[in-house]
């Protein structure tokens, strides 16, 4: 059993775990969605029937808000960061209201879309293209808004604390990423597509 | 802090105790965050399958073997055949690599379990009911129409035989939803790899001392992904088309067969390099220790596997060049293709080197490898020459492709998985194999090999098409086809006997010790098993090869790398 004297610097540091698991998992979720916008961007204009992107309206009130969430939840991540959880609390209660209305308004859009315009997945081919990339986009805005509401339920029975700066910026990583992959979707099916 | 002494002490050593009662035992299984055991559970699992997917082969092999066979039906054929690419792929080659990774990559880079381990069980148990759910479609895919059993549309699943109209039943649901569910569990520990060897290393074990296995580990689950994802997408795609009545790849609405071919193949040949870059892994840590040389080249190993990861992205479509692309496309992946022989060449000419002038021991992991050498050269070259988008005209679809790939799957890569099996047995059992018994394994699995594949490409040069049920007599094909599948039943032999050693050895196996083959990786200085923590105090490690370092205290290696 030889012995080996410690040599290296004290400093031995190593990038944060959950960080390096969020970059890679949104590096694994964009291929994803590198693949439907691709299959979006491909079938423009290649529906031989129904209804065409002409019937989009432009959500911008619903982007806004969206966008306006990456603002407040980086708000958050700095009141938390200072340690002072009752701003935190607040910001992240409004970023999920910010969440929640873009889901609202993704509703609206649908609805109108369905019932009015007689556009299902189904329909014709910009149907099947629109509804899946716009519900990729929508089911991640889903999971994200239940990791917030963990997040808001263990603030309001005050279980935040400090120190768990770090996972809160994790989880806001997944969030930012989000948005945006919002700002490609809405470039590619409101401005490019229509 | 000199006082800090690594190996662990002797006396820190628990012997793991099995739990009395197999309830308990099995319970252990269930509910482990150990990496070791998840690695562990991985292996057997996939060696299970490639047991299942072997015998698949063996029954195709059967209905080949003589003309107008009718030793399975039609129907049974397509689905073996499409069930066997399946299974080896998603249920035999991803699990067993990524087992190593989970039981090697803590140890090897010195730290106690991998960066989340319980996204590490949560991966593992996806992955195990995705190769469940496959299965299950042999029962439970009979769907509305009565018709139809396991998939039957080939692993490639080319639309529109997958569309509703053509594949009636549940069968390829089945297929796409356990491609789904798989592909969760394999992003799960690609994320978890990276996670690991970015942030887990210990002190001193800069990127570029980390072992070779570490570094291609890292690339693999790089390359991981942003490979299985667009399958994911595709497959989301499909299933799409199949339940909502979408029409992603319904030509008569517009949408295109060939994009899920695009779609696929981006996939499907990065996948090849996430399979086989494990193997070149594995082919670096046994080379070194059996030449009793450092690895050559180490810089630029890492460069090349970096090279090779890229240079895949960018290559899919050589898979496509019947479908009619252009002249402008064709040129680009044919040489896209040909510049993948660049960064493997250097691999080559770097395991020759650390060959050259070492003294050589063909222990059983040795000789897998070295077969491995000549085995993947020439799977290599074959690889150039359907790369060619002229000589691919005539052969595609050929059996001349099917003896390409099964060269690189089996020459090298199920080569090296046999090597590293012999090579970390000791270490995660701490009884050695049988090294009479992987003899007779290496020779008999070799000459199989030889006669199966080397023969088979002759087959597809007399014109024989891949995955049909049966040929005419007249054909020519007769003869070849009986050779093939008598090479086949001696790789099965070859198996048989390698199962009984891993059974047999596990119980009467010669005791192992610490560092049966004088190793130079951290996973030696553990005892075997290694114990739940793997080391009892941090390691430190000064170099590429802290063992060495250990013992030649007179010439460590650290006097000589910077």
């Amino acid at each position: 059993m030889s012995t080996i004297p410690i040599f290296a610097d004290e400093n031995w540091r190593m990038p944060s775990r959950g960080r390096v698991g969020m970059f890679s998992l949104i590096i694994g979720e964009s291929a994803i969605f590198t693949i439907f916008v691709v299959a979006y961007v491909y079938y423009i204009g290649r529906s031989t029937y129904g209804p065409t992107p002409q019937i989009l309206d432009v959500p911008i009130f619903n982007t806004v808000c969206l966008l306006s969430s990456s603002l407040t939840i980086w708000l958050a991540e700095h009141a938390i960061e200072r340690g002072r959880i009752r701003l935190f609390g607040a910001w992240w209660a409004l970023t999920m209201a910010l969440g929640i209305i873009f889901l609202g308004g993704t509703a609206v859009e649908w609805n109108k879309l369905i019932f009015t315009d007689g556009l299902t997945i189904r329909s014709n081919l910009f149907g099947t293209t629109f509804y899946s990339l716009v519900g990729l986009h929508a089911t991640h805005v889903v999971v994200g808004l239940i990791m917030l509401s963990l997040v808001l339920i263990f603030t309001l029975i005050g279980r935040i604390e400090q120190r768990h700066a770090e996972r809160i910026q994790v989880l806001s990583l997944y969030w930012h990423f989000v948005d945006a992959v919002w700002v490609v979707v809405f470039t590619v099916v409101y401005i490019v597509g229509r | 802090m000199a006082d800090q002494t690594y190996p662990i002490p002797g006396s820190l050593d628990a012997a793991p105790s099995r739990g009395a009662a197999l309830l308990e035992w099995l319970h252990s299984w269930v509910v482990t965050v150990d990496h070791k055991k998840l690695g562990i559970l991985y292996v057997v699992y996939a060696l299970f399958f490639l047991v299942v997917a072997g015998v698949e082969a063996l029954a195709i092999r059967i209905q080949l073997a003589v003309p107008n066979a009718h030793f399975l039906s039609p129907e049974l054929y397509n689905e073996f055949f499409t069930m066997h690419g399946t299974t080896m792929v998603f249920l035999v080659g991803m699990p067993i690599l990524f087992g190593f990774a989970n039981y090697m990559v803590p140890l090897m880079i010195g730290a106690r379990d991998m960066a989340f381990p319980r996204l590490n069980a949560f991966s593992f148990w996806m992955t195990a009911f995705g190769g469940l759910l496959l299965y299950y479609s042999f029962i439970g895919g009979f769907g509305l129409y009565g018709m139809g059993a396991a998939p039957d549309v080939g692993w490639w699943a080319y639309a529109p035989l997958t569309a509703k109209a053509f594949s009636p039943g549940h069968a390829t649901d089945y297929w796409a939803l356990a491609l789904v569910v798989s592909g969760f569990g394999t992003l799960g520990t690609a994320i978890n790899i990276i996670a690991t060897i970015l942030s887990m290393r210990c002190r001193g074990m800069t990127l570029f001392r980390m072992p070779l296995f570490a570094w291609l580990m890292l690339v693999v689950s790089g390359l991981t992904l942003i490979t299985i994802t667009p399958l994911t997408a595709a497959q989301i795609m499909l299933v799409i088309d199949r339940y909502l009545g979408g029409h992603f790849f319904d030509t008569q609405a517009g949408g295109s067969a060939v994009v899920w071919m695009h779609f696929f193949w981006i996939f499907g040949h990065p996948e090849v390099y996430v399979l086989v870059l494990p193997a070149f892994a594995i082919a670096n840590e046994i080379i070194p220790v059996f030449s009793r040389k450092a690895i050559f080249g180490y810089p630029a190993m890492v460069a090349a596997s970096v090279g090779i990861a890229f240079i895949s992205l960018t290559v899919w479509a050589h898979h496509m060049f019947t479908v009619g692309m252009t002249s402008v496309s064709n040129a680009f992946f044919v040489l896209s293709t040909m510049m993948v022989g660049i960064p493997t060449g250097i691999k080559i000419f770097n395991w020759l080197a650390t060959l050259w002038g070492g003294r050589i021991r063909f222990a059983t992991p040795m000789l897998f490898c070295t077969a491995f050498l000549f085995q993947f050269l020439i799977a290599g070259l074959t690889g150039i020459m359907l790369s060619v988008a002229a000589w691919d005209w005539q052969l595609h679809n050929s059996y001349f492709v099917v003896a390409h790939f099964h060269y690189v799957l089996v020459g090298a890569i199920v080569f090296c998985i046999f090597a590293a099996i012999y090579y970390w047995y000791p270490k995660v059992t701490g009884r050695m194999l049988s090294e009479r018994l992987g003899k007779w394994h290496f020779w008999l699995f070799l000459i199989g090999f030889h006669v199966t594949f080397d023969t088979m490409h002759f087959v597809g040069l007399l014109g024989m098409p891949r995955s049909i049920y049966t040929y005419e007599a007249d054909r020519g094909w007769g003869t070849l086809n009986m050779v093939v599948s008598i090479g086949g039943f001696v790789q099965g032999i070859a198996v048989l006997i390698f199962v009984w050693n891993l059974i047999n050895s596990y119980f009467h196996g010669a005791k192992a010790g610490n560092d049966p083959w004088d190793a130079w990786t951290l996973e030696w200085s553990t005892p075997s098993p290694p114990p739940p923590y793997n080391f009892a105090t941090d390691p430190v490690v000064r170099s590429r090869r802290p063992l060495w370092d250990l013992k030649h205290p007179n010439d460590p290696d650290w006097k000589y790398e910077r």
